[in-house]
Formats: structure tokens, sequence, C-alpha cells
């Protein structure tokens, strides 16, 4: 009998191994993610264009940023003159809009990854932490928390950069304060569900200590929510960098930001609305492409779903 | 002989806004090395905070330990600083858990969680902790275990799953391994090839094993000795055959009859065991299966019965234990 059984059970696995015979190389992967998340490939493509051109921004443009040319002033899209052709046109001060804009990456990427990254992650180990020990620690923080969330967004980094000025470190601080309490609170309900999943009792039982426990098996599993909630704050990071510099609380002149080229753009949108639009359509895409990516990412990242292709 | 464990007055009690549950209310028992215990009793009696109770894995707030001792080699487990109880876990004392399906990490690999276990209470190194978690998962029947291990738990089914919680039990060669219902969640033919398994790797590595279930065959089968327990407190206890042949508590006498036996004719009915387990925050100073008991006196309502002995090695908790003992007529 137990033979039989055996026999049934090698059967079962044999079944099993097929699954996993072939593990497809990296080019099928991305045609496959490709096929399977046509958004969020979209996504990946506007974000990895726009860290190319964060990147290589001196490559790319062809023109200094920050140099104003009084005969080029509020040129339209496609004059040519002995510099070059401006391609998106220029601004008021005669610097190139396309130049701008591939430098207004840099600054946006920057204050976003840094942003998201930092914010999300201080979040992510209170919200664990929290769900974790529960009890009077969790009333705890999260009442902290609550505090934090009372102000809006942008009014809480208003209040950050008019206290301690307007700094590109300023605004970072500004913008990653907010989002601790928003990671945290996400991290902490899907950490709460975990924490009572026999595997955590399980690997208590097996002797680990309460730091491992949370970092090696409720980290790892609260990795979706936090990696949606990481690439939405990239985009948020760079509407609220842009909104803080339109309000003239950001970045300052004349470092290209797109949020202080729309500012400047504000005088000249009825007779010159390039100088709006570019800086425009740029934010949107940015946001539009790490909400997009976001979204697939966490698809992708995750075992049980990664299993069914 | 020389005793592995020796749990004397154990108690555990639960503080809630509903009242204080008695979850464990005072059990002692001991465990020899290699022996294999099983403690029965319906859901809820406090069989599986008990063994819990024993790696200190109840959690605090609400479970609070309210006296006794867990004396483990001779070193009483709930004097242990945090830091040597963690030494324990996992090295000294296995545990495999009841849902196999939930009690694998999902993100990590089978090969990661197994040598986790090994590197962290053996102190070696990533690679001698694969060979041993290629060892065990051939000790425990899987079959190509190197590429097993590459595997991630939703790749296995139920059996499997259950065959690598005990292969991690088993990851540091622990003296004693507690099994809180091994089987509940798989079916039945699984079941029996997990038992066998467990029966054999205890004997073949000389492993204590306390075993946790409401399933009477698993004790009659596996077990050496049994503790029963309701409400809390261990209410008969005795050699696996003793408590079968001779059963000597109502309670026990009750559950036995409510399981198919194949030495009943066929059809024969099965006898429920009547009423409702009792409210833990609610018990008086009587015997605690008085309401559902069929030899129930007025005097099981004056005082809790004690652990007597009724026979060589065989103790049971009831004042009529005798009356028991006469009507107790199984084929009758």
């Amino acid at each position: 009998m137990v033979t039989v059984s055996e026999n049934l059970a090698d059967a079962k696995n044999a079944e099993l191994q097929d699954d996993l015979r072939d593990r497809p190389g990296l080019w099928k992967q991305i045609t496959s993610f490709a096929r399977k998340q046509p958004l969020g490939f979209a996504g990946l493509i506007v974000v990895l264009v726009f860290i190319c051109l964060a990147v290589f921004a001196p490559w790319l443009s062809p023109f200094d940023p920050e140099a104003s040319s009084y005969e080029h002033m509020l040129a339209p899209p496609g004059t040519t003159s002995d510099a070059g052709t401006f391609y998106l046109g220029t601004d008021d001060f005669g610097r190139d809009v396309l130049t701008r804009i591939i430098y207004g990456a840099r600054t946006a990427l920057f204050v976003g990854f840094t942003c998201a990254i930092v914010g999300a992650t201080v979040g992510l180990v209170l919200g664990v932490g929290s769900a974790f020990f529960g009890g009077k620690i969790d009333l705890i923080f999260q009442r902290i928390m609550d505090i934090f969330m009372a102000f809006p967004l942008i009014i809480m980094a208003l209040s950050i950069v008019a206290i301690f000025g307007s700094s590109i470190q300023n605004v970072i601080i500004a913008i990653t304060i907010p989002f601790i309490p928003r990671c945290a609170r996400v991290v902490r309900s899907s950490a709460l569900a975990i924490r009572e999943i026999p595997y955590i009792d399980a690997a208590r039982a097996n002797g680990f200590s309460n730091s491992r426990i949370i970092m090696r098996h409720m980290v790892p599993n609260v990795m979706a929510p936090f990696l949606i909630m990481l690439t939405a704050f990239v985009g948020q990071a760079i509407l609220l960098e842009a909104s803080l510099s339109f309000l003239g609380l950001g970045v300052q002149e004349p470092v290209p930001a797109w949020g202080l080229m729309l500012k400047n753009a504000q005088e000249y949108i009825r007779s010159e609305p390039w100088i709006a639009i570019w800086p425009g359509i740029a934010i949107t895409l940015g946001v539009f492409g790490f909400n997009l990516f976001g979204d697939a990412l966490r698809d992708a990242l995750d075992p049980r779903l990664r299993s069914n292709q | 002989m020389e005793k592995l464990l020796e749990v004397k007055g154990l108690k555990t009690h639960f503080f809630t806004s509903g009242g204080v549950v008695k979850a464990v209310d005072g059990i002692s028992y001991d465990v020899a090395p290699g022996e294999t215990v099983a403690v029965v009793g319906e859901s809820g009696c406090g069989k599986s905070v008990g063994a819990m109770s024993i790696l200190r894995l109840i959690p605090d707030p609400p479970g609070k330990n309210m006296g006794g001792e867990i004396l483990f080699q001779g070193r009483d487990l709930l004097e242990l600083s945090d830091a040597e109880m963690r030494d324990i876990r996992g090295r000294d004392i296995g545990m495999i858990f009841q849902e196999p399906m939930t009690s694998l990490n999902p993100v990590l690999s089978i090969g990661r969680q197994l040598t986790e276990t090994v590197e962290h209470h053996l102190k070696v190194s990533r690679k001698q902790a694969m060979e041993r978690a290629i060892e065990l998962l051939g000790l425990v029947g899987i079959s190509e275990p190197e590429r097993r291990l590459k595997q991630y738990p939703h790749h296995l089914s139920g059996g499997m799953r259950q065959r690598v919680m005990i292969a991690m039990s088993l990851a540091c060669e622990p003296k004693l391994i507690i099994a809180d219902e091994p089987t509940t969640a798989l079916d039945v033919t699984i079941q029996a090839q997990i038992l066998e398994l467990m029966k054999n790797l205890t004997r073949e590595l000389g492993v204590a094993m306390i075993i946790i279930t409401h399933n009477l065959g698993v004790v009659a089968r596996y077990a050496d000795r049994v503790n029963v327990m309701y409400a809390g407190r261990i209410v008969e206890s005795g050699t696996a055959e003793e408590i079968y042949h001779n059963p000597k508590h109502p309670y026990t006498l009750a559950l036995l009859r409510s399981v198919p036996r194949m030495d009943q004719p066929r059809g024969a009915k099965l006898e429920p065991v009547d009423g409702q387990p009792p409210d833990l925050t609610k018990l008086d100073g009587g015997c605690a299966f008085r309401p559902r008991c069929r030899f129930a006196t007025e005097s099981c309502a004056q005082a809790q019965p004690v652990l007597e002995e009724v026979a060589p090695a065989h103790i049971s908790a009831c004042f009529e234990k005798d009356r028991v003992g006469l009507t107790a007529g199984v084929t009758a």
C-alpha cells in the first residue's frame, strides 16, 4: 500500500517538474512582459527614456541649459539660428526649452527617487515593526502617523519649505516626511494580516529573533504594496516638486526644473504657449509612466503570479 | 529512565475582555527520550496551547504563564532568557504545524527556508547547509531534492509541504518534536503516509515526539502514551493500549464510542459526545465534564477530581472511575 501511494506521489512530482523545466531566457521574459502588460511596458519605456535623458543630459542636449541669449528670446519651435535649431522653441531668456526639459529630468528624477526611496523605506520599517509588535507600540506609532496624515500633502510640504527655506535638500525633506506615514499605514495593514499566518509562528518556533522575522519573513511578503507605493511615490514626488517650484518654494532659478519652467511660462501662455506645453507634457508623461510601471512591477515580482506564466 | 521533558503543573491563562480563560490549568506529564506521547481532546480543550507553551510561543498579552515548570533536559524553560529560548527553538525542540499550506513562507524558496534554520543554529556555511537540506529532503521522501530546493511552496502539494515541514523540524537534529495536528489539513491517504514517515523517522533518529491530535486512530497506531485533555486539564493518561482497551474516564469512553471501529458490526450507530464544550471562563469548583457525563453524581459538583492511579502507569481523574471501568464494555 505504501509503495502504491509513493508511486502516486512520484507521478505527482513528475507533473510538477514539467512546470519548471523550461526557464525562459531574458529576451523571452521581456517580450512576454510586453505582451501581458502592454500598459506597464509602455510605462517602463517612458521611465527608461526619462532615466536616459537624466543620465546623458550633457550629451543629448543641444545647448547649455543656463545660457540665456537675448537674440533668440521666445523663438517658436523649429527656429534655426547660427547656434543650432531650437526644436521646442526658447523661453523668455532665450534658453532652449528642449535642453531645459532634458536637464529638468535630472532634477525631477533626483527628487522623485530620493523622496520615494527614503520615504517608502522608512515607512516600510515603521509599518512592519508597528504591526509586528502590536499592542501599545502599535497604538503610539499609529497616533503619531495620524498627526502627520492630518495635514494634506502639499500643505505639509509647503510649511516645511516655508520654515526651513527653499533649497533642493529642503524640498526633498518636505516631500519625504509626508510620504512616511502614508507608506507605513498601507504596509502595516498588510503586515497585520501576515503576522497571523502560521509561517510567522513557524519562524518563531525555529528560533529566529524578532528582527530576523521582520526582515526576512515579513518584509518580503509586504513587497507588493511597498513597490506600488514606491513607484506611485516617484510620480507624486515629481508632481509635488513641480508644484513647489511652480509656487516659488521649490527649486530656484536658474536650475532647470519642469515646475519652474511652467511658472515662468504663465505670462506668455497666450502668445507663446509652447513654453508651457512642453514642460507640462514632461510632467504628465513622467507621472503617468511611473504609475503604470508600478502596477506592472508588482505583478511581475509576486512569485505567486509569476508561476502562472 | 531519564526524562527528556517534564511538565509540572503548567498553567497558561488568557486575559480577555470576556474574563480569564484558563486554557491550560495545571497539566503535568513527562516525555522520555524517543517516546511518542499523544495529547488528545476536542477543539478548545487546551491541547495546542499546552504544547505552544512549552516553546513559549503564546503571545503575551493576552496569554500568560501562571505557574508551573517545564523542565527540558533538566533546565526550566520558563526561567530562560529570550535569547536562550531562541537557541532551543528549532534546534533542540522542533515544531510541525497544522496547516502545511500556510506554514511555509510563500516568498522564500524551499531551500532557503531549510538552510536558514540550519545556518542559524548550527553556524555552518551556506554550502554545508545546502548539503544538509538535500539530505533532509531525501530523508522525508522527496524526489530530486536538488531541484526541489529551488522551488517555492506553491509548487508543492499539501503532503509535500508537510514533508518539507517535517524536514525543517528535523533540520538541527532536535531531541523533541512537537507536532500540532500534523495531518488534520491533509486528505486521508496522505495522512497515512505522513504519519508512517513521522513514526519511522522518530524511531530511526531517536527523536521524542508530542503529537497533538483529535484523531484517535492516530493515537492507537502511533503513540506510546496518551494524555486525554478536557477543559484545560489532563483527565486521563496511560499507555495507548490501556486507554484504548480499558478507558477509566467517562470522557475518554465517550470519545472512543464516537469513532467508527473495525471490531463493531457494520451499521453500528456512533454515539456523539452530548452537549457543548464548557466555557473556560465559567468553570466552577466541580468536575468540568459533569454536565455531559452519564456517570455524574452529586459529589461531582462538590470538588474537582484529581488524577489517581487506576492501573500501573494509568491515571484517571474521575470520582466514578470504578463504575466507568465496569460499564466500559467496548463491544457490548
